[in-house]
């Protein structure tokens, strides 16, 4: 974008080739799909809310571990948490669309002072930690009564618009959900602490004795994962609408999150977006075959993590030097101008 | 009396949850690694135990005695191949690694074995147990398992520290370069403590068929007990591990004595709780968190 | 005099010849195109500054490193690719520097260890208990407790255990007392006279002229001199040790280099 350096050797940009093309791609793309339920047909546009589901998850699993080096496998309880505040707050007469934002924002208040149990822990410790908290807040909310306890309820307040406009506005929701999640997790990637977690990831060490704040940038990034997925459950609960905890707090809902970002590839914005088709094209394909979609797609994250951590994007990326999401900074060489 | 047999019921779970977690301590503390296939492993055990003994005509009581070799020799190659080439990467990649395994495993079983339920028969075994009055009785088959629990734990502890296998492993543990530079190749010493490793939980899965039923999921829910007992007895200590899977056990019976829905929610609690003012565990070392 | 001999090995070639190695980290060029042979019974000093690739040589002829080229060839056989723990079979021994005891376990343990994947030769641990007379007392103490010299001397039998031909010995000196490190070189003739051969690094430059056989001296990854202690003269050590640029500096802690 702007050539710096006063000797004029070097420039540095965000990107390789010209933004205003990405722009562009940008802008069609999101009119497309903004404009979805009224040009495919129902059963496409209820595939791709799925997938706009995937993705919420999937770019918040990679914040997490691709960014920041947190292995969650307990996600789901926050895609169960944001379910269930949906579930209450419709209980008590709210429109549930209008539960959405706050149903993100009280994952994200509860996710705060768990991090603080969470971070005594390292490595696959953590991990299993985060799943021991998914399961607790399954079992609690199992025990309220209010909720449907162990049985189930079904979110209220959905019966008042035609089947018609309830699709179109349940589609709507989870697209604009999907859509403030991946640019705001590219705004953030852009912002100082972008920088922290490329610090972070380089070298921790040297992170912290250049008097990086470590914790707190986790912290930061734990909070806004589990407001993320918080979200996903909310948009999932008005998509269902029954609420089940089993079912929402469910651990294939960090399984498919990991497997996404990893086929996709770690680290980039892109990979997420990119393994979720993945695994749809894949899920459409095989879904006579029972659970063979899981153990194809498990598979090939095993294959991936070992013999190409980069993913599927990063494998792409390396080979053609191009980033539709740039979040880094290009180096390189130019002529000495005369 | 009602809180006495509350207690020994979770005194004989303990001891099962230690057994289950032993192997999972003993991979931390030598590879560093969290195998998050431990459970499902032990699922698989007990599903090699139903289907397999029964066509070499042996009683699936006595089962262990092929399936526990199998396992040990599955433990090694698999340690040598899919769990050696992840710690090659890095750390992080054995987690997406073992977390990927579990999951196709258990949706393997689930696609072969359907969701049904399975246990290991015992016969007349199942039922019986010695009465000790009239609200204090102690199932044969429970007993049975937390005097398994405690002699593998005591063999485990004794080989470490008496064999020169054992004596390999924890240097391999201690400082894996400089057990090179003393002739060890590590890689194969992984393998050795891989192979005890799914032995002692192929053993576990066994008697987790002997005293209850299994299902293709039953993987997670017990390496999550395992792992809790790990962490409230402190990690790097096996005899830890059993005060823990004990403490644990206690917790999830006194819990399921106020209300059957409390079980599981009351250990998860003690775990935090724990984990909130002691992280290092009760006997933990410090060095096991850093 | 020399207890390992094998028959099939070519008494006229060196026990190990390095030639034209190299080794990056990475994009960092460590170890520069270095050639030297250790003929047997010699000690050969490697001498240089902190970060001229003296421990990196050390590490790749032990295996802990991968030469990016050159060939390692011991006893005739090239030991480039081997895997570290082959090589200790084969009769090359490293102790590392900072020691790297298994600090969880008992003084005889770690002998123990070293003794599992033992060669036939003079050395066991009753014969480590011989050279140095305080450790039979101690052997079932824990080494994490142990003084820096109790450690660099366990660290030392810990090696000699396995025995091995060809004793590489990385900075002995680093963090000890000077009693201490003059106590650790004398123990250096009595090994060579169990016929084996020693290549030591050092930044304690009087320790290795005291010593050594021959010496080398790498800067910046390359070789800067080689010549035997007698030959080389101080102002020439100086320079090949910090380079020429540098020799305005050479009064500093490493001035007594003579």
């Amino acid at each position: 974008m702007t050539p710096v350096d006063s000797h004029g050797l070097i420039s540095i940009r965000r990107s390789t080739h010209s933004p205003v093309i990405t722009m562009v791609g940008a802008a069609v793309l999101v009119g497309l799909l903004s404009a979805a339920p009224w040009i495919v047909s129902q059963s496409l546009a209820s595939i791709l809310m799925n997938f706009f589901i995937l993705v919420i998850m999937a770019t918040m699993w990679n914040l997490l571990a691709g960014y920041a080096g947190m292995v969650s496998i307990g996600q789901q309880a926050f895609v169960g948490l944001g379910a269930y505040a949906t579930l209450y707050l419709a209980i008590k007469g709210m429109n549930p669309f209008v539960t959405i934002p706050l149903a993100a924002a009280a994952c994200g208040i509860i996710a705060l002072p768990i991090t603080y149990l969470l971070f005594r822990l390292r490595g696959g410790y953590f991990s299993i930690a985060t799943w021991v908290i998914a399961d607790t807040a399954m079992l609690i909310i199992g025990t309220i009564a209010l909720l449907g306890g162990g049985t189930g309820h079904l979110v209220p307040g959905l019966s008042n618009l035609s089947p018609t406009a309830l699709t179109d506005a349940e589609y709507l929701a989870t697209w604009i959900v999907a859509l403030l999640v991946v640019a705001g997790t590219y705004f953030l990637l852009r912002s100082r602490v972008g920088l922290v977690l490329a610090s972070l990831r380089d070298n921790e060490v040297a992170a912290r004795s250049a008097g990086v704040r470590v914790t707190s940038a986790r912290r930061m990034v734990f909070v806004i994962a589990a407001a993320g997925c918080g979200a996903a459950g909310a948009v999932l609960a008005i998509s269902q609408p029954f609420v089940q905890p089993g079912n929402e707090f469910n651990l294939q809902w960090s399984a498919e999150m990991l497997f996404v970002s990893m086929i996709g590839g770690l680290g980039t914005i892109e990979g997420p977006i990119l393994g979720s088709i993945v695994f749809f094209v894949l899920q459409q394909s095989l879904q006579q075959q029972g659970a063979w979609y899981l153990i194809i797609f498990g598979a090939l994250a095993m294959a991936v993590a070992i013999w190409q951590p980069r993913g599927l994007w990063g494998a792409f990326r390396d080979r053609f030097h191009m980033e539709l999401m740039p979040v880094g900074h290009w180096v390189r060489e130019t002529k000495r101008p005369k | 009396m009602i809180w006495v047999n509350v207690l020994i019921q979770g005194i004989l779970i303990g001891g099962f949850y230690a057994l289950f977690a032993c192997g999972l301590s003993l991979m931390f503390g030598v590879m560093k690694v969290i195998n998050l296939a431990h459970g499902d492993i032990a699922v698989v055990a007990g599903y090699v135990a139903v289907f397999l003994a029964p066509q070499l005509h042996i009683p699936e009581v006595w089962s262990f005695i092929i399936v526990v070799p199998i396992f040990a020799v599955a433990g090694y190659l698999i340690q040598r191949t899919l769990i050696q080439k992840s710690i090659d990467r890095d750390p992080f990649t054995t987690l997406l690694v073992t977390f990927g395994f579990s999951v196709v495993i258990e949706n393997l079983l689930l696609e072969i074995y359907t969701a049904n339920g399975q246990s290991v028969n015992i016969g007349a075994l199942i039922g019986d147990s010695i009465h000790v009055s009239n609200v204090i009785y102690i199932s044969y088959i429970s007993l049975a398992v937390l005097v398994t629990a405690v002699v593998v734990l005591a063999a485990l502890q004794l080989f470490l520290s008496k064999s020169g296998t054992g004596r390999l492993i924890r240097a391999v543990a201690d400082d894996r370069e400089a057990a090179q530079l003393s002739g060890a190749n590590y890689r194969h010493i992984f393998g050795i403590a891989a192979a005890i490793a799914f032995a002692t939980v192929a053993l576990a899965g066994i008697a987790y068929g002997m005293m209850t039923e299994f299902a293709p999921t039953s993987g997670g829910v017990n390496l999550l007990f395992a792992f809790e007992s790990v962490v409230i007895g402190g990690i790097g200590s096996l005899w830890g591990t059993l005060i823990g899977g004990v403490l644990l056990g206690i917790a999830q019976q006194v819990g399921a004595h106020i209300n059957p829905e409390y079980q599981v929610l009351a250990g998860n609690l003690l775990f935090l709780v724990i984990l909130g003012v002691r992280p290092h565990g009760l006997f933990g070392k410090k060095t096991a968190f850093s | 005099m020399c207890a390992a001999a094998d028959p099939s090995i070519n008494s006229n070639g060196a026990l190990i010849e390095v030639s034209g190695l190299s080794v990056y980290h990475g994009q960092l060029c460590a170890v520069d195109d270095v050639s030297f042979k250790v003929e047997r019974g010699e000690v050969l000093a490697m001498i240089g500054a902190n970060g001229a690739g003296k421990s990196t040589l050390l590490r790749t002829i032990a295996g802990l490193h991968q030469a990016t080229s050159g060939s390692i060839v011991f006893n005739d056989q090239d030991v480039s690719k081997m895997a570290p723990h082959r090589r200790v079979t084969l009769g090359i021994s490293l102790v590392p520097e900072g020691r790297r005891l298994f600090t969880s376990m008992t003084l005889e343990e770690n002998l123990l260890v070293g003794a599992h994947y033992a060669n036939k030769g003079p050395f066991n641990i009753a014969k480590i208990y011989e050279l140095f007379d305080w450790m039979h007392d101690r052997r079932r103490q824990r080494v994490g407790q142990f003084s820096g010299g109790e450690q660099q001397a366990v660290a030392i039998g810990r090696a000699l255990v396995t025995n091995p031909q060809l004793l590489l010995l990385d900075e002995l000196s680093l963090g000890l007392a000077p009693i201490i490190i003059e106590r650790i070189y004398a123990l250096i003739p009595e090994i060579i006279a169990q016929g084996v051969s020693v290549l030591l690094v050092e930044q304690d430059v009087t320790q290795a002229l005291n010593f050594a056989n021959r010496v080398h001296c790498l800067l910046e990854g390359r070789t800067s001199l080689v010549g035997t202690p007698a030959e080389l003269s101080s102002e020439e050590i100086e320079r090949a040790y910090f380079g020429s640029h540098l020799s305005g500096y050479s009064q500093s802690s490493h001035g007594g280099a003579g």
